[in-house]
This record gives structure tokens, sequence and C-alpha cells, in this order.
């Protein structure tokens, strides 16, 4: 054979499998589109500003309301990434530049292994001990500030993990010239390695963000579940996610669609933080000679 | 050629200052100074005086220690892994070995230069400044004052003055050679230790640094590795030959550039001068 013929042949199964995850991804966002259609239509633009959501239809109007559920999604989040951003970054700078070489091969096993713990479990050591906590200092301790501990925890090994890869990425030529030229160890960091790692520090922290955004298991079993605005710290709501994880199983109807409708702009959402990711990604790119 | 004649020569004398060159005072000193990596001898009984205000040239087959001997004068051996010292370097008479010694702020005062051009991936302004800022010139004005001098007095103000604030690798290689060497002169070094800086850059670039080089005679005590004599022979006062013996770095032979070009003693010397070796 040919190396041209060879190298065509392999062309196909790389086009199909390239193609059927492009399809995949297509077919997903489409059958939301569709099942999100029947509430959208009967129920229209009330989704999103009626105040009395119902989660069952046997409510006064059939009304199903999204917006306090996408707010306190974005607020959980913005919690958990404020709180898992900074300890992630201060975690990658000890593992990379201060720890010595024994104490850093352990460290960052234990970051990974962190990373490996799935979701449930995290949820499951909140239920049990963060919650409790919580409802001791303030009941019922289920709350937006229980679920954004819990996720911060969870993304704090992706931010540690992508930001550290991004510092050690720098080149160490920089490294030795800012020696060179006598400067601290904090100072290095501050002035040469955060800049050049900045996109790669961006990228973990966006990864991170979605990965809290998407969180369903451990948000569901600390956050209360109660649907409304979040007007404290301390108060119970309701996740986007963990909606349609709650009621998906008997859900019938405008019902079903609307949890469609939610599961449509979760997705959404995550797309647009995506967009967001690449513009920073571009706009920071810093070139290496 | 004295140094008397030398002395006639417009650049080696600048206005300012006398040329300390004449009064041979050590600066820096390798007093049989040893060098190993994870046991493995690199550099062997190496014993130099490096003379206020001159130029000191390193000359040497590759391989034969001289950027570890460089890299040995200002602590940056530090960061090797497993590279141990013997002997002993002073700075005006003192050792710099010593364990409790301040190496960042000895580097402030010894600047080494590396073989390939390595401003950070900052703009040409912050690449200068934030330096300054780390040693403690926190006072904008005066920030901006040094950034021109140095600039300045590598000749590259009058290239870069309407874009400092452009990343500074978007700079030719010559450019940001010079961006390099001023950024260490921007921290008012005693000595520069210069690591082949014309090696990874154009002929035309190279002519640029080199003349430099010249330039700072006098106000700096200047050490410049390099494998090319011609420029050796047109910038050095003192020169160093490095030779490998049975795979470690030796000094085979030292004295002044005009001796070593002219009268060399030492047949090794004698041959790679002539090109036979090397």
């Amino acid at each position: 054979m040919s190396p041209q013929r060879s190298e065509q042949l392999l062309l196909i199964p790389l086009r199909l499998a390239a193609m059927s995850a492009a399809v995949i991804c297509f077919l997903i966002v489409a059958l939301l589109v569709l099942e999100s259609l029947p509430a959208l239509n009967n129920i229209g633009w009330r989704l999103l500003s009626d105040a009395n959501w119902r989660p069952t239809p046997a409510a006064a109007d059939g009304a199903f309301r999204v917006t306090p559920m996408v707010v306190a999604t974005l607020v959980i989040t913005a919690g958990a990434v404020l709180l898992a951003a900074p300890l992630g970054l201060a975690s990658a700078l000890f593992c990379r530049f201060y720890a010595s070489p024994s104490v850093a091969v352990v460290y960052r096993r234990l970051v990974e292994l962190l990373a490996g713990i799935p979701g449930v479990i995290y949820g499951f050591w909140g239920l049990v001990v963060l919650v409790p906590l919580l409802g001791a200092w303030r009941p019922p301790g289920a709350s937006l500030l229980a679920a954004s501990l819990v996720l911060a925890l969870m993304i704090l090994p992706t931010v540690a993990l992508i930001s550290e890869s991004a510092m050690r990425a720098v080149p160490q030529r920089y490294v030795r010239a800012a020696a060179a030229l006598g400067l601290s160890r904090w100072g290095t960091i501050r002035s040469v390695i955060l800049p050049s790692a900045r996109r790669g520090i961006l990228t973990a922290v966006i990864l991170a963000t979605g990965r809290a955004i998407g969180e369903t298991l451990a948000v569901v079993m600390v956050v209360g579940n109660i649907v409304r605005f979040p007007s404290g710290l301390m108060e119970p709501v309701r996740a986007l996610t963990g909606n349609i994880a709650l009621e998906m199983g008997y859900a019938s109807g405008d019902h079903r669609s609307a949890l469609f409708f939610s599961g449509l702009v979760l997705t959404g959402l995550v797309m647009v933080l995506v967009l967001f990711a690449n513009r920073l990604g571009h706009r920071g790119a810093i070139s290496d000679a | 050629m004295t140094t008397t004649e030398k002395a006639f020569r417009p650049w080696h004398v600048p206005a300012s200052r006398p040329a300390c060159c004449d009064v041979k005072r050590p600066a820096l000193q390798a007093v049989g100074l040893g060098v190993r990596f994870s046991g493995r001898p690199v550099l062997a009984d190496v014993s130099l005086d490096m003379h206020h205000g001159c130029i000191t040239a390193i000359v040497g087959p590759s391989g034969c220690g001289k950027s570890t001997f460089l890299a040995s004068l200002n602590r940056m051996l530090d960061f090797e892994e497993g590279a141990a010292l013997t002997g002993d370097v002073r700075f005006h008479g003192e050792s710099i070995l010593g364990a409790d010694l301040d190496a960042q702020s000895l580097r402030r005062r010894i600047g080494l230069i590396a073989q390939r051009p390595n401003p950070f991936p900052l703009s040409i302004r912050r690449n200068l400044a934030f330096p300054l800022r780390e040693h403690g010139v926190r006072d904008r004005p005066e920030q901006e004052r040094c950034i021109e001098e140095s600039l300045r007095q590598v000749g590259l103000w009058s290239e870069v003055c309407d874009r400092l604030d452009q990343p500074a690798l978007a700079l030719s290689g010559g450019q940001q050679q010079r961006l390099c060497l001023a950024r260490a002169l921007a921290l008012e070094p005693e000595v520069l230790l210069l690591d082949e800086p014309c090696s990874a850059l154009d002929p035309l670039a190279s002519g640029v640094v080199e003349d430099l080089i010249v330039d700072l005679r006098g106000r700096y005590t200047i050490v410049v590795v390099t494998h090319n004599l011609a420029q050796a022979r047109r910038i050095a006062d003192d020169m160093a030959v490095f030779w490998i013996e049975d795979g470690v770095g030796r000094i085979v032979e030292t004295g002044s550039a005009d001796e070593l070009f002219t009268r060399p003693r030492d047949a090794v010397t004698r041959a790679y001068i002539a090109g036979a070796r090397g």
C-alpha cells in the first residue's frame, strides 16, 4: 500500500470520530431546545419572570420560574470560585516555589487525590460534617454558604493543578534572569511568573468555574433546595442542576419541558463561559521566542 | 600595545571617571576554585584575578567550564542541583561563598548577562522598572530617569523611546541583548559577567554589543566569556585561557591580552591562538 493510500485510510476513522463528537454535541443541544419548546410556548417568558414558582403542575397556575435558580447557581459558583481561586493559586505557588522537593511531591499527590474524589463523597462530607456545623451557628445549616464551601473544596485541586502546570511552563531562563538580577523569590513570582502564566491560570479558574456550575449531587446534598432568590449566605436555595435531578423522576408535560429549559439555560451559561475563556486566551497569549 | 597607548583611544577613557584599568587592582579573585557537579569535577584549581575596571576575557574550547566559572562568580551555581565548590571566590577581598552571605544583594552588585537574550515577556519599560522597584527604587520619576539613562547607555533609547510599552520580545535579537544589558546596568552593578553575549546575534548586532562592552570599560569590571578569539583580541585587557585536561576544565595561561596574543608561554595557548587547536 502506498503511503498516501494508508494515510487516507487513517483519515476516514479520524474524520468519523471527530464528526461523531460534533454531531453528538449538536444533537444534545437540539434535544434540549426541542424539549424546552412546549414550556416556552405554553408558559413563555413567565418561566423567567413569574414570581410564583411551583414545582408541580398542580400549582395554582402551572407556572415554572427559573430566574431564582439561575441567580442561586451563579451566586453559589461565584462564592466557590472566589474561595478556591486564591487558595488554589496559593497552593500552586507553595508547591512550585516554596516547598522542598520531597514535600512538593507528597503535596502534589495529595492534591491529585483530592481531584479524584467523586462529588458525592464531597456532598456526603458536607451533609454530615459541614451542614451540622453551620446549622449549630445559624440553622438550618443547609445553605448557599454550605454549597459554596463544598464546591470550593471540590474545584480547588483543579485550580491548583492547572495553574501549577502553567507556572511550570514558564521558561526556566526567565527565572534565572530574575535571579541573576538579584530579585527575591516573591518579586520573581509577582513580576515574572504570574504575568507569564496568566493565561494558564485564567484557564484553570474558568475550567474550575465550569465544574462548579455543572456539579449536581454535592450541591443537592447541602444546599437545602428551596426555590427562592438568595437573600443571605445562610439561606437555603436551589441550583439549576439540582432542580433537574430532583424533579426529573416524576415530571411530565409542561413541568418536564420546564426542566429541559433549566438544562438549556445551564448549557447556555457554560457556553458563555467557554467563549469568554477563548477570548481571554487569545488576548492573554504570550509568545515565547 | 602598551596601556599608555590604549589610553589615547577616545572610548577607553570615559569623561567622568579615570581609567581604573591603568591601576591594576583585583575586584574579583578566584583562588584555587574547583567545581563539581554531583561529585564529577568540571573545573579544578582555577586562580584568576579580575581587575577593577578592566575587561577580562575567558577563552577556550566548548565544554571547558567557562560558563560554569562565570556562574560561580555571583552564586548562580546555587541554582544548579548538586553543584559543589571548593577553593574561594573573593569580591574586594572578602569571600562570597559563605552560606550566610546575602546572595541576592551580591547579584545586584555582580550582574550576569546570559548567552541568549532573555528579556522578560513584559513591556520594555516594565523589564527595566520592576527590577528597580524590587531593589527599592519606588519613586516613579526616579525610575523613569534610571530607565532612560540605562537605555541611553546601551544606545537603545533612540530606537525604543516611542514604544516603551510594547512587548520586549518584539525587539530584534541584538536589541533584546542590549535591553538585558540595560536591565543589569539600571541596578548600577560594579561587575558585569557576560556569557558569550554576542554568540546568539548576527554580525551587525554583535558588533554593536561589542562596541558597547568596550564603552563600559573603566566604569565596570567586566568578565566576558567568548569563543571568538578575534573579539577577545579586540576588547580584552586581560585574558585567561581555559582548557580541558582529562575531562576537567583548568586554566592553562593568564596574563594581559597583548602578552598572550604576542608572546604566549604555553604550548596549548600558542596552538589555540594560531588556530591549530580548539
